[in-house]
């Protein structure tokens, strides 16, 4: 399965944007965003990629643009 | 026998002052002796702990001897086994001489515990997040001595900012190049005077000068509606001024001597009074602490409620978490009505917070946004920021409850 699309259809869904446009740009900055959102996140992507991801693995920095959050779940299947 | 408030005045600074200069040397040429640092290290905890406080000192070296005991254990048994009861054992224990220091003087009247001592609750974080990181796995090579310098670290050890082990770690096994350590030098020269500024001018004349005069004027102007008078309204500014430029001093004099050792400790405020909304303020606000509770127990019980389907909407999971995270933040300042209120607070301001920005993503053409409104949002904020600050301060309840 497509990583890519599968963060971006995620993200879509959680944001509730079409986020494609914009893959550096700041999610957190822009409020798309924010725990809650991580959590959920974390989640989904469980669920559909079966990645497991600790909430302490989470560093905001690392995880705050799609691009970032593609490269970082490439780099975890 | 000299004894000190960490950064409580001239004398604390000129000391601190002088036992720095071979440790910046060395870094300077790229060296960091573990030895001195231990040193100094045990050095400043005497001075803050021993002499009259003695018996606060037992309690630390008491109280740190069981914390390492219970994190290293863990981190050895998590490398064979990881059961959940086990975890949740050992994070209870960890907090439990915490939990007794903040509930003594609720059920004690008022007497303070024999086990507390300055900074407690600020080891107790430390702890805790360390055994959650290894419970995760994310944090694999426990390392005692470490650990113990982590605790210890004696620039952070009163009242924070809140590191974390593995960010602490980093800096403390590695040596800063040079251009970046006179960058940290030039930085923590910067804060530390700047420090002095909020905490021995600012805060000294809001919280020394001001805050008397107005409690007065507040006590005796009791009797209108709730008691509450225009010096209650001052009160509740100035003890807002005072409370910023005190922590925001303390944690600046706390960031500028950790960035003179080499150390990039973490700031515990940007700008707070800038913030568009609550939410954002507790981005800007005792920035380690929020994110503490940010990290280790409100995305934590989200994730536990959402995998456990408890509520059937996200929404809901997150303002009942809102609800718990601040309240255990209000517990944890101290187990009093005001406390605990100023925590209940700030839970329901959040849960508002996220439904008016949903409102606001729903509704992006209908919802005007200009300058003006920002102007408002900022000033909003700041108000109900500082009406948190007076239910926090105590002082409602000197008003109502006492002669």
């Amino acid at each position: 399965m497509d990583v890519q699309a599968t963060v971006l259809e995620i993200l879509a869904d959680l944001t509730g944007n079409d986020v494609s446009g914009a893959m550096d740009d700041n999610l957190f900055d822009s409020g798309l965003l924010d725990s809650m959102g991580s959590v959920q996140l974390l989640l989904q992507l469980q669920s559909e990629l079966g990645i497991s991801v600790p909430v302490s693995e989470f560093e905001r920095s690392e995880w705050d643009t799609p691009n970032k959050i593609i490269t970082k779940v490439e780099s975890l299947v | 026998m000299l004894s000190f408030e960490p950064y409580g005045n001239p004398t604390y600074f000129a000391i601190l002052g002088v036992a720095l200069i071979p440790l910046v040397i060395g870094l300077l040429y790229g060296r960091r002796s573990r030895l001195y640092e231990t040193i100094i290290s045990i050095f400043f905890l005497v001075l803050t702990f021993g002499g009259p406080k003695w018996t606060q000192g037992v309690a630390l070296i008491v109280y740190i001897s069981y914390e390492v005991l219970l994190t290293w254990g863990y981190a050895v048994y998590r490398k064979q086994k990881n059961s959940g009861p086990i975890f949740y054992l050992m994070v209870i224990l960890a907090i439990l001489p915490l939990t007794i220091v903040k509930v003594t003087p609720a059920v004690e009247n008022g007497q303070n515990s024999l086990i507390g001592f300055l900074g407690i609750s600020y080891l107790t974080f430390r702890a805790v997040q360390t055994m959650m990181e290894t419970r995760d796995g994310t944090l694999k090579n426990f390392q005692i001595m470490t650990f113990l310098q982590f605790m210890l670290f004696f620039p952070t050890i009163s009242s924070g900012p809140i590191d974390r082990y593995r960010r602490f770690e980093h800096d403390y096994r590695s040596v800063p190049d040079r251009d970046t350590y006179l960058g940290m030098i030039q930085k923590g020269v910067r804060y530390i005077f700047v420090g002095f500024l909020y905490k021995f001018i600012l805060a000294y004349y809001f919280g020394q000068i001001l805050l008397p005069r107005l409690l007065q004027m507040g006590m005796q102007a009791r009797g209108g509606f709730l008691d509450l008078s225009w010096p209650v309204l001052g009160y509740m500014y100035v003890y807002s001024a005072y409370l910023f430029f005190d922590f925001a001093g303390y944690s600046l004099f706390a960031v500028g001597t950790s960035y003179l050792m080499g150390i990039a400790t973490p700031m515990n405020f940007k700008q707070p009074w800038r913030s568009p909304n609550i939410k954002d303020f507790w981005n800007r606000w005792h920035i380690t602490l929020s994110f503490w509770f940010r990290d280790f127990i409100y995305m934590r019980l989200v994730f536990w409620f959402m995998k456990h389907r408890v509520f059937k909407n996200p929404r809901t999971t997150a303002n009942v978490t809102y609800i718990i995270n601040m309240l255990v933040m209000g517990f944890w300042h101290g187990v009093t009505w005001y406390y605990i209120t100023y925590g209940l607070f700030h839970g329901c301001a959040l849960v508002i917070n996220d439904a008016w920005l949903r409102y606001k993503k729903k509704h992006r053409e209908s919802v005007p946004h200009n300058r003006f409104t920002q102007w408002f949002a900022i000033f909003l904020t700041a108000n109900l920021v500082c009406f948190s600050f007076l239910i926090f301060s105590g002082f409602l309840n000197q008003l109502w409850f006492t002669n």
